[in-house]
């Protein structure tokens, strides 16, 4: 199991072909207190830079762009009653969706912890 | 890019762990602890924001209150010794140049205006107030004390504050510094704005802080209690474009100078308190939980485009989205079923009372 992240500040982690994707601690703390998470369906496909869904804070609204091409297999329906967990846990129980990967290819151009944490220094 | 402006309590945001913004050039705190805490402080008891952003002006001279009311659309002849009065400048269209508060301190008037419209706002003066002096004051804080505790925390220093009532102001010591004090504000609550010499500022901020019902807060949440309590935001949902009357505002303009004019564009603001406009500000409630910003398209039930949201958001004492905008005044009625083009989805929606929260003020 392995945790990658993107510029877009997203972890992805990976077990097998299928990734949990989710927002950074960082970008949780950026974005202020969440309000409403707007998700894409189960089915879903997408394509590396496409926006898959919107987070919404107190302050503003911000998007999600996929991290890299695929098909959303699982939404995490409980953010839709308590988004607030996107500050409480955004790197545990407040995933976004379970992704199956189309290019596995596409994570050696995303970062690994040591590359995120000097991105966001 | 320019280098900011700092308030004379830059250094206490800093200290307080704000997290810090350009508005209008200058260096603001947006929030601190987070804007919900912030709102909830406000609401429930005391929050204590720096507006030193703001224009202060002190106009002195001969039949001041007369020569504003060629500006104004408001009664400022009339307008007692130690009162304030919510006011805004009009254009020859009928437009709002920019809203303003004008109290009237006795030996001049005291004028606090928009950060974003200050330079604007004193050239307009200063061409159009025929031997006025219009001074611009630099070397005062203002600080807002809001909230139902706003009392409490500023009695503690000051016993003249409690003869207050809203919409008065006068002149006091508040713990050695000479003060003057306007209950009034922009959150829909009950408390004061303060304006301080510089040198005092952060000793009284602190002094304001030390209370347990006070916290500070940031523009964030003022932002969320303005809107929740209906009031407008000049850029947003008032501007060159839009007469007082679109937006809701008659109630502002006195009986006199509706009737009488002789304001600019007064002809135009008198034929549409007589026959209306085709255009209303109304609040908007989305039926979801997806907030609607500013910019969101409004359409009826049918898709056509009946007008745009100018301010929305999170209301955290609603505890849902909540929003203002500018509909046709035939779809302009309370529980108007209408939809919101959010993402370039459609989103139900429906016209609603303002304020989405009681005000709480001290009349």
């Amino acid at each position: 199991m392995s945790t990658y992240y993107s510029e877009e500040h997203e972890w992805l982690t990976i077990e097998g072909d299928i990734a949990t994707l989710g927002i950074t601690a960082h970008a949780a703390e950026q974005l202020g207190e969440v309000v409403f998470v707007e998700q894409k369906d189960e089915g879903d496909t997408f394509a590396k830079t496409d926006e898959i869904g919107v987070i919404e804070s107190v302050k503003a609204a911000s998007e999600i762009y996929a991290p890299v091409d695929g098909e959303i297999v699982e939404v995490n329906g409980a953010l839709e009653g308590n988004p607030a967990a996107l500050n409480d846990d955004p790197e545990g129980e407040a995933w976004i969706y379970k992704i199956k990967i189309a290019d596995a290819a596409q994570l050696e151009e995303l970062m690994d912890l040591d590359g995120y944490k000097k991105l966001i220094g | 890019m320019s280098i900011l402006k700092r308030t004379p309590l830059h250094d206490l945001h800093q200290e307080l762990g704000a997290k810090l913004v350009d508005f209008a050039g200058w260096d603001m705190p947006v929030q601190y602890a987070g804007i919900m805490a912030e709102h909830k402080a406000c609401r429930e008891a005391c929050a204590l924001f720096d507006v030193s952003h703001m224009g202060q002006v002190e106009l002195r001279g001969e039949n001041v209150a007369e020569k504003l009311e060629a500006l104004a659309p408001q009664a400022l002849t009339t307008l007692p010794e130690g009162k304030a009065r919510y006011a805004f400048f009009t254009n020859d269209q009928g437009g709002v140049l920019d809203d303003l508060i004008i109290s009237n301190a006795g030996d001049h008037v005291f004028v606090v205006v928009n950060a974003s419209m200050r330079d604007q706002d004193l050239a307009h003066m200063r061409a159009h107030l025929d031997g006025v002096e219009v001074a611009e004051i630099t070397d005062h804080a203002l600080i807002a004390l809001q909230g139902p505790k706003a009392g409490d925390v500023l009695g503690g220093h000051c016993s003249k504050a409690a003869t207050l009532r809203f919409m008065e102001t006068t002149m006091a010591d508040i713990a050695g510094h000479w003060c003057r004090i306007s209950r009034l504000g922009y959150t829909g609550e009950d408390g004061f704005e303060i304006a301080v010499p510089e040198g005092g500022a952060e000793a009284l901020a602190r002094l304001f802080l030390d209370h347990p019902d006070c916290a500070p807060a940031g523009l964030g949440a003022r932002d969320s209690l303005r809107m929740e309590a209906g009031l407008c935001l000049y850029g947003s949902d008032l501007d060159q474009t839009t007469t007082p009357i679109e937006a809701d505002l008659v109630w502002a303009i006195q009986k006199r100078r509706r009737e009488d004019g002789g304001f600019p564009g007064d002809k135009i603001i008198m034929e549409q308190i007589t026959n209306g406009t085709s255009r209303k500000l109304v609040g908007i409630r989305p039926d979801g939980r997806a907030p609607a910003r500013g910019g969101t398209e409004i359409l009826d039930m049918d898709g056509h485009a009946i007008g745009i949201i100018t301010s929305g958001g999170f209301g955290p004492t609603v505890g849902a989205p909540v929003a203002m905008g500018y509909v046709s005044s035939n779809v302009a009625k309370v529980g108007t079923p209408v939809q919101l083009r959010i993402r370039g989805k459609e989103h139900a929606a429906k016209v609603a009372e303002m304020p989405f929260v009681p005000q709480n003020y001290k009349r």
